[in-house]
């Protein structure tokens, strides 16, 4: 099976919706519908006029079901677990179930943007199992009855006193079997299809494959080197380009404006072409609205040529501009009383809470850009046809559709004329989800009009890196003479809009009277989705007010939450959980103390603890222990699913103890990892405890939530050891030495 | 021309002496299980084995390898066989997966000379690997379970 798959991926050439055409057997296909995805027989679909309908579960005479996957890999498990979903209500033998990647065609294979009308293929925010969950269950549950209806049909029975069990019809009354492929020999599928309710669709205790050991599909070529990322793609009579933009950032006001590859930002003035021209090796020179690509014959040579590049830019947007003194700007624009806010939440009275308080306090915090960091460098194939008027990109996207969309604007294309390949992602983070090195790369294609391989440096990945914002934040609560928190309010000031103020809101709180806004500056620098961003430095500041409150009236700070904070249930279940796993109320070993904090991103809910120990001398914090309670829905695939968060606290762990992004003359001042300094394994705690609650509900995402809560556990900490409050993410030794002398 | 043994083949490419021998494996020779990850000998995703030690193919100009003996991961063992590529699959060690061939190319220059080694020296051993999904607690245990015979 797995061979199978791989060896599918190694092939390029390979065009999938061929594969499943033409082949015998039996084809669902999958169509738009008013409320998002639906399956139709293939003859429906072939009745419909429109190109919205493509093959999406095939079951071979031979019994072998294949299964497109929409669920773009970089290693938290959906390319698996999506199927997973759909086999186990059509009752499939999971031994038999084949792994496609599907096209990058957003109107069929799309889930229903929960923010717009959109139909999107984004695998960001961790969404591919939330919102893929109930329509894949359908389409199994959908298929399953055709094959159930077919059996009735030639045994003459009614199709109600039919069971299956896996790939096998049954007929308890007899005995008699039927296998699917043994069907897809002879069957029919109505048009059309069935309809299922989804009281229909199976009871949490007769799930075989959901919420059982089931391994991914992907690891087996991941430890002898076939898995296939966009980066290994090799095209007969491709060449390979390096390329070099400015380092100063030119971003637009808007987030992800400039973000195109065919807009100009920046654009090189004049370089020393003949002298890089004459480079061995080198074919072209290719100017780009945003930078320049040096294109030659061989990977080593084109990026000689790129290294070799001296060029003048325009003037760019943040010329001029520097991290710090932006960051010490933002606490202007926060006391100015004329700045622009936006109101992202007003509940009650606030100004009366406040007047009225037996208590108030006020803190503010700080948080430096973040960089994704994905261990392969953003890399992309294209190739274009002779005729120019077609064009195949090779990929690892988290967002394929985006990313056609992308390279068919960079060379005047409809979108039907590109056609995707979806690779695995070396990591995505949300830094692979709009394309723009895949553009570019079509822009080279289009001039040297061969195949080409774009990649990036690693240098240039971080020059030109898409961050987690900075932010400056003001947290002010008021307590009422009972000590209940009844006042909130919460300012966030920085670049980034959307970007800034995920996790800013305390839905999990019932604090009466909130005032939670937003004050936006426009620097110029690229910004992007990162792994939870906002919830990172916004669930710090919240849960360390939260915590400082707590010790302010004397008490446990996750009875405070109990008492004080009108916390909801499904949050104090997460508390208790926790509480239980690491033993709260035990003492610790001397030097040694426990922080926690509340986390929550897309769906779903936690908490977290750390048991952490500090060195005075140097300002090093060690954490030693970590735990955390999670409330995701039903869990489709344990072992992903806990690999998912302990991959979350690491990535959480990293960027609070040791990652930075700082900026001088608007140009990044980290280039590799030497200066950007991701978490290594002599960091890597003793232990690391999650656990899931039990519940039924939809599964919710888990691909972040095991990251908000460290900075505020971690912070919590140390306020126990030491009586000091860390306030500036990430805390480096030198800033917890400057806190702890101040 | 440079000349050397590469996975028990031997293999001549027309290569600049300079050339770093992960350019020269992947795109000269063709096999893609040794990553680029940092260009710049720091993050451990090229380890490659030469002459049974291991280096970082970014690091390694092709000229250094020549007559000698390199092994990727694709000759680590003919069928995913070898102890180490065995614990990673039953503990399930990769997410993305990008790193993993560095990981246990270097985790096999470990066992070779220390069949049991303790957490600490695992840890010390494989420090310069970065996994930025953050597998290391997996690392450790299959390379654990590994040395334990599988």
């Amino acid at each position: 099976m797995t061979k199978a798959m791989t060896q599918t991926l190694q092939a390029p050439e390979l065009t999938r919706r061929s594969m499943l055409l033409g082949l015998g057997g039996m084809t669902f296909c999958l169509a738009l519908g008013t409320d998002g995805i639906s399956l139709v027989s293939e003859a429906q679909a072939n009745t419909l006029a429109n190109a919205q309908v493509t093959p999406w579960v095939r079951i071979a005479p031979d019994g072998t079901i294949t299964v497109l996957t929409a669920g773009a890999e970089m290693g938290q498990g959906s390319m698996t677990g999506l199927p997973l979903i759909l086999a186990e209500e059509l009752d499939a033998d999971w031994s038999r179930v084949k792994i496609e990647w599907c096209p990058a065609e957003a109107k069929t294979y799309g889930y229903k943007d929960p923010f717009s009308p959109a139909q999107l293929m984004w695998i960001v925010g961790s969404r591919a199992t939330q919102l893929y969950y109930n329509d894949l269950r359908k389409a199994g549950a959908q298929v399953r009855k055709v094959l159930i209806a077919n059996a009735a049909q030639k045994w003459g029975v009614d199709a109600s006193t039919l069971k299956t069990e896996p790939s096998v019809v049954i007929n308890p009354a007899n005995g008699a079997r039927l296998t699917y492929g043994e069907i897809a020999g002879f069957g029919t599928i109505p048009a059309p299809l069935p309809e299922v309710d989804p009281k229909e669709f199976k009871a949490r205790k007769d799930f075989r494959l959901i919420g059982k050991s089931v391994p991914r599909r992907d690891t087996p070529a991941k430890v002898n080197g076939t898995a296939q990322y966009a980066i290994d793609v090799k095209l007969p009579g491709m060449v390979y380009a390096s390329s070099l933009h400015s380092p100063v950032h030119d971003a637009g006001a808007k987030v992800w404006e400039n973000i195109d590859p065919t807009a100009l930002a920046a654009p090189p003035e004049s370089w020393n072409d003949a002298e890089v021209k004459a480079m061995k090796g080198v074919i072209a020179i290719v100017k780009l609205p945003t930078g320049l690509a040096v294109v030659a014959d061989r990977y080593e040579r084109a990026k000689a040529g790129r290294d070799a590049l001296k060029v003048k830019w325009a003037k760019a947007k943040a010329a001029g501009f520097n991290s710090a003194q932006a960051l010490e700007g933002y606490v202007k624009i926060h006391d100015d009383p004329n700045a622009q806010v936006v109101s992202l939440e007003k509940k009650g009275d606030v100004a009366t809470a406040f007047s009225g308080a037996a208590k108030t306090y006020k803190a503010a915090f700080r948080s430096d850009y973040g960089y994704h960091a994905q261990m392969e460098p953003l890399n992309a194939v294209v190739r274009i046809n002779d005729t120019g008027d077609k064009a195949e990109v090779w990929e690892g996207s988290q967002a394929p559709d985006e990313s056609r969309k992308s390279v068919a604007k960079a060379l005047g294309f409809k979108e039907d004329q590109v056609d995707f390949h979806q690779c695995y992602m070396g990591g995505g983070f949300g830094r692979r989800s709009i394309g723009d090195y895949a553009a570019e790369c079509a822009l080279i294609a289009k001039d040297v009009k061969k195949p080409v391989k774009l990649i990036w440096t690693r240098e240039e990945d971080i020059a030109q890196g898409m961050f987690r914002p900075q932010s400056f934040q003001c947290l002010e609560a008021a307590t009422d003479a009972s000590g209940t928190v009844t006042g909130w309010k919460h300012c966030v000031v920085g670049e980034g809009q959307f970007l800034l103020i995920t996790g800013i809101k305390i839905p999990y709180y019932g604090v009466p009277n909130q005032q939670i806004e937003m004050r936006s500056v426009s620097h110029g620098i690229r910004l992007k989705h990162w792994r939870a961003v906002g919830h990172v430095f916004n669930t710090f500041a919240i849960e360390s007010v939260v915590d400082e409150m707590a010790a302010a009236a004397n008490m446990d700070p996750i009875e405070f939450r109990f008492q004080k904070m009108g916390i909801i249930p499904k949050a104090k279940k997460c508390f208790e959980t926790v509480a239980q796993m690491c033993d709260w109320k035990a003492p610790r070993p001397a030097g040694r103390a426990l922080g926690v904090s509340i986390t929550e991103r897309s769906g779903s809910l936690g908490a977290g603890v750390v048991e952490i120990s500090l060195d005075r001398t140097t300002g090093k914090i060690k954490v030693h222990k970590v735990w955390v309670a999670v409330d995701g829905g039903v869990i489709v695939q344990p072992g992903p699913a806990k690999a998912n968060v302990e991959s979350a606290i690491i990535y959480g762990l990293s960027s609070v103890l040791h990652e930075r992004v700082t900026m001088k003359d608007g140009a990044v001042e980290q280039s590799n990892f030497h200066d950007y300094n991701v978490m290594r394994m002599s960091d890597l705690p003793e232990e690391m405890n999650v656990q899931f609650v039990d519940v039924d509900t939809r599964p919710t995402g888990l691909g972040e939530i095991g990251n908000p809560f460290i900075a505020g556990a971690i912070s919590n900490a140390v306020f126990k050891l030491t009586g000091k409050r860390l306030r500036h993410m990430p805390f480096t030794p030198e800033r917890v030495l400057e806190t702890l002398k101040a | 021309m440079v000349s050397f043994t590469l996975n028990d083949k031997r293999v001549s490419v027309d290569a600049d002496a300079n050339t770093p021998l992960l350019w020269v494996i992947r795109d000269h020779v063709g096999l893609t299980g040794t990553k680029y990850g940092c260009g710049a000998g720091l993050c451990g995703a090229c380890t490659v084995h030469l002459n049974g030690k291991a280096v970082r193919a970014c690091q390694t100009q092709v000229s250094e390898v020549a007559d000698k003996t390199v092994v990727t991961i694709e000759g680590l063992s003919p069928n995913s066989s070898h102890p180490l590529q065995k614990a990673w699959v039953a503990l399930e060690v990769p997410q993305c997966g990008y790193c993993q061939s560095g990981q246990i190319m270097k985790a096999a220059e470990l066992l070779a000379s220390n069949p049991k080694p303790s957490r600490e020296q695992i840890v010390t051993h494989m420090d310069g690997n970065i996994c930025r999904c953050g597998t290391y607690h997996r690392i450790i245990a299959a390379v654990e379970q590994a040395s334990k015979g599988g």
